[in-house]
């Protein structure tokens, strides 16, 4: 019944309902540990991300959200429930950059090109407009620890957009960077994601980055993670994260995320 | 049409800013390589002086008659036999033999230890059936196989590489193993992601990110098998056989010629290091250094 169906493109998705989907969760449970002695990590998560539609996962920190993406990419089986990926295979961006540092930045890339059956002469011109789609046309042959760390979360993005996946899982990419960085970047992957029309599932603790980049903002309660609440984030882009209508929402899911915690003091 | 010319100008604002940002973030000068009197003074100096040194006390053992002469001859001495070896012409000769057995079994060392220890790594119950007898045979001193290798195969080549892949095959396989085991998980990750299973992965994400460790194992390899093929050639003579450093120096043990034995010692001792010094190192270097993992130092 624990099941990830990866359907090859073009088969369409049935969710359910009839309505296309990115990704479609449905009743997914997961828990850790051996039986009898288990952690219920995430409970009855239902979820689902049409095509095209930017979805941020906000929970706080252990609640699941890495568990979550992890189930969705295929990389560890739900306990109970399923999920359909009428895509194929998605694309994973981790927390930490995740290139290989025996590769240069355009190798890299060009790996990711090959292990999807591009042919040989067709990669290097495919990872350089990558590169260029990331602002970085002249990182080709530059080595991983040579880049600075926006850099390499640029090269990531890259690299999991040559997977030419329908749906683009990521895994708080910015939560290392410093502020600046992290803000320019949400600008590169609000104008990438309307320039590919990506399907895009982000996962962050940061309540404004959620609302600043998302059309639907998903919170998590922890332990066990369930979804508590959402919101539609009607707000027009190109947005600012010090804008005050992200500002207002950033403070009424904050408000509302306070409160989830506080409920497990009490208990 | 406002709001797109609104938003080219936005574009373009960001990628000058992201442009700054790069600019600024990566170092402005590349490291220069040092020039070469500073390597000359770091590098060369100390070993040489080591080297003067150790030569100091021999000639002052020398001198102080700790042994007699016959015994323990003076580095003088020594250089005399090189000369003579020199002169006879047959010096690289003898070089040769020991360096062309020890690099031809410590490439079948390489082509057997390698899938071995991918094996070991990789399959649990292998792992469990043979990881701990191959750290064993790590640990056995190689001069032990040589008298079942003789009863084997005689007094012939095949018992000399016998003894060589004995030594240098649980190295190398240990080497991939710990290399293998090295490997952060997220790359393996990384790679499932990106499409890669069963021999694509090992070749484009287990094996380059196993290398570090595996390069370790190689010259940890390259010293067993040297060692394990002098073992042998010390033992293992034979006519037929030709002359390595080994069979030289048991010549000499036989005609009680001190000075020969010494000399053969130190050439043993410099091929060893050689080998290490222009092969195995550079690739190290290169290796680690391409991956961020080595400063250059000065
Ligand atoms: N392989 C595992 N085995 C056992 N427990 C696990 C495993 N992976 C995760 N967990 C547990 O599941 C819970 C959720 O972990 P997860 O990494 O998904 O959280 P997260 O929301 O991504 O947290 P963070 O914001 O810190 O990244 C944690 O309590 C963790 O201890
Ligand atoms: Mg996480």
């Amino acid at each position: 019944m624990a099941t990830a169906l990866h359907k090859p493109k073009g088969q369409g998705g049935e969710g359910g309902d009839d309505a296309p989907v990115a990704v479609h969760l449905d009743h997914v449970s997961k828990s850790f540990g051996r039986p009898g002695k288990q952690q219920l990590v995430l409970d009855d998560i239902t979820l689902d991300v049409a095509p095209g539609e930017f979805v941020t996962l906000l929970g706080a920190s252990g609640c699941g959200k890495s568990t979550l993406l992890n189930l969705t990419a295929g990389l560890d089986a739900a306990s109970a429930g399923t999920i359909t990926v009428p895509g194929g295979r998605p694309a994973l961006m981790f927390q930490d950059h995740a290139l290989f540092p025996w590769l240069t930045a355009g190798k890299n890339i060009e790996l990711a090109l090959r292990l999807r059956g591009v042919p040989q002469g067709e990669r290097r011109a495919e990872a350089e407009r990558l590169l260029t789609l990331v602002r970085l046309s002249g990182a080709h042959g530059k080595r991983v620890h040579e880049l600075s760390g926006g850099m390499r979360q640029r090269v990531a993005l890259a690299r999991a957009l040559a997977q030419d996946s329908q749906l683009l899982l990521m895994d708080e990419p910015f939560a290392a960077l410093d502020a600046i960085t992290r803000d320019v970047l949400h600008e590169e992957l609000t104008r990438i994601w309307r320039e590919t029309g990506v399907s895009i599932l982000f996962v962050t603790h940061n309540v404004r980055e959620a609302v600043r980049l998302a059309q639907r903002v998903v919170l998590l309660s922890s332990r066990p993670g369930r979804v508590v609440h959402e919101w539609r984030v009607d707000i027009e882009q190109p947005r600012r994260i010090e804008d005050t209508a992200v500002s207002a929402l950033s403070v009424e899911i904050t408000e509302r995320l306070r409160e989830e915690i506080r409920r497990h003091g009490q208990q | 049409m406002a709001s797109s010319e609104t938003r080219e100008k936005g574009s373009e604002d960001l990628a000058g800013l992201e442009a700054g940002l790069d600019a600024l973030e990566t170092p402005a000068t590349t490291p220069e390589r040092p020039p070469v009197g500073r390597i000359l003074v770091s590098k060369v100096l100390p070993p040489v002086v080591a080297i003067v040194l150790v030569l100091a006390i021999w000639q002052g053992a020398y001198w102080a008659d700790v042994k007699r002469d016959d015994a323990l001859p003076s580095p003088l001495d020594v250089g005399d036999e090189f000369a003579e070896m020199w002169r006879q012409g047959t010096l690289f000769e003898y070089i040769w033999t020991s360096v062309s057995r020890g690099v031809l079994g410590f490439v079948i060392a390489v082509a057997v230890g390698t899938p071995l220890g991918l094996i070991v790594a990789r399959v649990k119950v292998v792992r469990a059936a043979i990881g701990p007898v191959l750290t064993g045979l790590q640990s056995l001193p190689s001069i032990a196989w040589v008298p079942a290798a003789i009863i084997w195969f005689g007094l012939t080549n095949s018992t000399i590489y016998a003894v060589v892949l004995l030594g240098a095959v649980p190295s190398i396989a240990n080497g991939i193993v710990s290399g293998v085991d090295q490997i952060p998980p997220l790359y393996l990750r990384a790679g499932r992601m990106l499409g890669a299973s069963g021999l694509t992965s090992v070749r484009h994400v287990l094996l380059p990110a196993a290398l570090p460790g595996y390069l370790a194992g190689l010259k940890q390899g390259w010293a067993f098998s040297w060692r394990s093929l002098m073992a042998a050639e010390l033992i293992v003579q034979s006519p037929s056989l030709g002359t390595g450093l080994g069979q030289l120096m048991d010549g000499y043990r036989a005609m009680q010629n001190m000075s020969g034995v010494l000399a053969t010692i130190i050439l043993i001792l410099v091929v060893g290091v050689a080998i290490d010094l222009l092969f195995f190192s550079p690739l190290e270097r290169r290796v680690l250094r391409g991956r961020g993992l080595l400063a250059r130092t000065t």
